[in-house]
C-alpha cells in the first residue's frame, strides 16, 4: 500500500531503550474515517507507539507518516498537535486548578503564540463552541468547577472534550474507559462512535467488553510488533493471540 | 478604565494593593516631610529608606512568584537578576560622584584611580546618562534571563535540575564581580553615592521621592501581573505548571511561554534592584549570594504563592521580622528563619494567603450548610465572580 492515500502510515518502525526492544518493526496503516482498536497485553508497545506518533519519542528506524505527505519523525510535540493529531492519556490529565471551562478554552483550536495568548479575547463563537462541547461531555451544569474537584469519570470525559476543541483529524486514546463503571463505558463507546463519523480514532483499550461495543477492525500488539489484524472475532479466535493472554 | 478591566476580570484583590500602594506612595512622604518631629505621626527618614527597602524586595517576590507561583519555575537564582540591576543603578550613581570623589579624578571612579587604571572600560560607556542606565536596569537581566531561559527551557531542563542551574548561574556571578579585573569595584562594589538626578541622596526629600517611586513600580508590578495572570497567557502558564506535557500535546511551544514569563521576571526584579541600591546606598558581590535568593523564596512561601499579593504580604512581613530579630537577638535569626520555613512548609502549604482562601471557604460552606444547600466545590476564590452572577448552588 501506498502512503499516500493514508491518514497515518507506520512502516518498519522500530525504537529501543537502553537495548529492550520497545516497538519491533511495526507497521500499521489507518485509513482516513477510520475508527481502529489496539489490544495487546502489557509492554506490548501501545504506548510507545503513541508517543511515536504524537512526537514524543523518536523512532531509531522506520517511516511514520501522517496525512500521506508529512513525515512526523521530523517534528515535536506541539507542532503534531497543531497538524491535527489529538492525544489523551491513560491517566486522565486535566488542568487541575482550572474550571471546566478554562480547560476547553485552553484546547480549543487556535493561535497558539504566546502574543496571540497575551492579547486573546474570547469570541462569541468560540463560546459558542465551548458551550456545545459542554453539553457533549454532559458537563455544562459543572462548568465553573475546578477541574481537580470532577470524578475520575468526568475527567475522563473532560479530556475527550479537550480533544474535540482542538479539533484534530487524528484522535489517540489511551485506555478511555479505565476506572469507569459499566453505564459510563457505555456511554464513552457511544461517544467515540459519534467522533468517529468525522474523524479517525486508534482506542488502545484493555477492556474487551467496550472493543466489541466499538464495534470496529482490531490490531493486536504483542512484543513490538503486530500479531493479529481484523475483527475482534477473527483476533480473538487467533491461536497466537490465544497464547499471548492466556499461555503465559 | 483600569478599574473597569479589573471589575470586568474580577482581581478585586490587586485593585486593593494597587489603591493601597498608591495611597503609601503619598502618605509616607508627607507624614514624612510636612508632618514636625514632635508628632507622633512623623515618619522619621531612616524609617522612609526602611520601607522603601522592604518594598523592593517585595517587588522582588512578586517578579519570583510570577515564575514559581504561576508557571512551576522554582528560580533559586532571582537575586542574580537583582543584583545586575542593582549594578547598573550603581554604575549611574558612580559616574555621578565626578570629581567629588576621594581622588577627584573627573572621570573615573575611585576604585579604578586605585587600580591604577588610566581609562574607563568601554562597559562603563553611556553610564552617565541616567536614561541609558535605566534601560540597563532592565535590558541586562533581561537579556541574560532570555539567553539563559532560552538554553534551558528549549533542552526541558525542569524541576529541581533547573532550581540547581539557578543556583549556579548566582553563584557564578558572585565569583566574577568578586574579581577586581572585572572593572566592578571587586569585594567592595560600588558606594559613597553623591547624587541621583542632580538631587542628593542622603537628602529626605530624595528619600522620600524614592520611597514614592518604588510603591509606584510595585503598584506597576501588580497591575502588569495581574494583566498577565487574567489573560489567556496566563492560563497557559498554570497549566504548564499543573501538567507541561499535556499543554505540549493542545500545541503549545511551553519553552516559548516559560521564556516569555521567565525574561518578564527577570526584568521585573532588575528594576527591584535598582531601586534597592540608591536607598540603601551601597551594590557589592554578596548580593549575588545564592542565600539571598532562597530567602525571596521563603518569602514568597510565607505569603502564599500563586497569589498575587501574597509575596508583597510574606517579603514585607518576615524583613520586618529579621530587622526585629537580628537587633533584638541576633544569634537567633537563621534559626528563626529556618523555623518559619518549615512551619510554613508543614502547615500553610499555600502561605498567609492561602490561609485567608480556606478560612473564607470554610465560612461559605458553613454558610450553606445552613442553607441546607450543598455548595459546589469552592471556584477559584477571584476568578469570574464579579464577571458574571456566580451559578448559584441550586443550579
Amino acid at each position: 500500500m501506498k502512503a499516500k492515500d493514508t491518514l497515518l502510515y507506520l512502516d518498519g518502525v522500530s525504537v529501543s531503550f537502553d537495548g529492550f526492544r520497545a516497538i519491533n518493526n511495526l507497521s500499521l496503516v489507518l485509513q482516513s474515517g477510520e475508527m481502529r482498536a489496539i489490544i495487546g497485553p502489557n509492554g506490548a508497545g501501545k504506548t510507545t507507539m503513541m508517543d511515536i506518533i504524537t512526537g514524543k519519542t523518536k523512532p531509531d528506524s522506520g517511516d511514520v507518516y501522517f496525512n500521506g505527505t508529512v513525515d512526523l519523525t521530523g517534528h515535536d510535540e506541539a507542532d503534531i498537535a497543531m497538524l491535527g493529531i489529538g492525544r489523551k492519556f491513560q491517566k486522565p490529565t486535566v488542568f487541575e486548578s482550572h474550571t471546566v471551562e478554562d480547560n476547553l478554552v485552553l484546547a480549543l483550536s487556535g493561535p497558539r503564540s504566546a502574543l496571540s495568548a497575551l492579547f486573546h479575547r474570547q469570541s462569541r463563537d468560540e463560546t459558542d463552541r465551548i458551550h456545545e462541547i459542554l453539553y457533549t461531555i454532559r458537563l455544562f451544569e459543572k462548568r465553573h468547577w475546578l477541574a481537580a474537584s470532577l470524578s475520575h469519570g468526568q475527567k475522563q470525559w473532560l479530556e475527550i472534550g479537550m480533544l474535540l476543541a482542538q479539533d484534530p483529524k487524528l484522535l489517540l486514546v489511551d485506555e478511555p474507559v479505565a476506572g469507569m463503571t459499566d453505564a459510563e463505558t457505555a456511554e464513552t463507546a457511544k461517544l467515540l462512535r459519534d467522533i468517529a463519523r468525522t474523524r479517525s480514532v486508534i482506542v488502545v483499550e484493555h477492556d474487551m467488553h467496550f472493543v466489541r461495543e466499538l464495534g470496529v477492525k482490531v490490531t493486536c500488539l504483542h512484543e513490538g510488533s503486530v500479531l493479529a489484524e481484523g475483527s475482534l472475532d477473527h483476533v480473538s479466535n487467533d491461536p497466537r493471540v490465544i497464547e499471548v493472554y492466556l499461555g503465559r | 478604565m483600569i478599574t473597569q478591566w479589573f471589575f470586568r476580570h474580577g482581581d478585586r484583590r490587586s485593585l486593593i494593593a494597587i489603591i493601597i500602594l498608591v495611597a503609601v506612595a503619598c502618605l509616607v512622604p508627607v507624614l514624612n516631610l510636612l508632618v514636625p518631629d514632635t508628632s507622633p505621626f512623623h515618619v522619621p527618614t531612616y524609617l522612609v529608606s526602611l520601607l522603601g527597602k522592604y518594598l523592593t524586595y517585595a517587588l522582588l517576590a512578586v517578579a519570583l512568584d510570577l515564575v514559581w507561583g504561576f508557571c512551576g519555575i522554582l528560580s533559586l537564582g532571582h537575586g542574580a537578576f537583582f543584583a545586575l540591576g542593582g549594578y547598573a543603578m550603581g554604575m549611574y550613581l558612580m559616574r555621578q560622584i565626578g570629581p567629588r570623589g576621594v581622588y577627584a579624578d573627573p572621570v573615573l571612579p575611585d576604585f579604578m584611580v586605585f587600580l591604577n587604571w588610566k581609562e574607563l572600560p568601554w562597559f562603563w560607556y553611556g553610564f552617565d546618562n541616567f536614561w541609558f542606565a535605566a534601560l540597563m536596569v532592565v535590558l541586562v537581566p533581561g537579556v541574560l534571563a532570555f539567553g539563559f531561559g532560552w538554553l534551558a527551557f528549549r533542552s526541558r531542563v525542569t524541576g529541581v535540575y533547573l532550581s540547581i542551574i539557578t543556583q549556579a548561574l548566582t553563584y557564578a556571578l558572585l565569583l566574577a564581580f568578586f574579581r577586581n579585573d572585572m572593572g566592578f569595584g571587586g569585594n567592595n562594589g560600588l558606594t559613597d553615592f553623591k547624587d541621583i538626578l542632580g538631587f542628593n541622596v542622603q537628602a529626605g526629600t530624595t528619600r522620600s521621592a524614592l520611597f514614592a517611586a518604588t510603591a509606584l513600580f510595585l503598584a506597576l508590578a501588580v497591575l502588569v501581573s495581574s494583566f498577565i495572570i487574567r489573560s489567556k497567557l496566563g492560563k497557559v502558564l498554570v497549566g504548564v505548571r499543573d501538567a507541561e506535557s499535556r499543554m505540549r500535546f493542545l500545541g503549545y511551544r511551553v519553552d516559548r511561554y516559560k521564556l516569555f514569563v521567565w525574561t518578564v521576571s527577570a526584568m521585573m526584579a532588575g528594576i527591584a534592584g535598582a531601586l534597592y541600591v540608591p536607598q540603601v546606598g551601597i551594590i557589592n558581590p554578596s548580593e549575588f549570594e545564592p542565600a539571598n535568593s532562597i530567602e525571596a523564596v521563603i518569602w514568597v512561601a510565607v505569603g502564599g504563592r500563586g497569589t498575587i499579593i501574597g509575596p508583597i504580604i510574606g517579603a514585607i512581613l518576615v524583613n520586618f521580622g529579621k530587622t526585629y530579630f537580628t537587633a533584638a537577638f541576633p544569634e537567633i535569626w537563621l534559626f528563626a528563619l529556618g523555623a518559619l520555613f518549615i512551619l510554613v512548609t508543614l502547615f500553610l502549604p499555600k502561605g498567609i494567603l492561602g490561609l485567608y482562601g480556606s478560612w473564607q471557604a470554610r465560612r461559605a460552606s458553613h454558610a450553606a450548610q445552613k442553607d441546607d444547600e450543598v455548595l459546589p466545590p469552592v471556584v477559584k476564590q477571584s476568578s469570574k465572580r464579579l464577571a458574571e452572577p456566580e451559578p448559584q448552588a441550586a443550579e
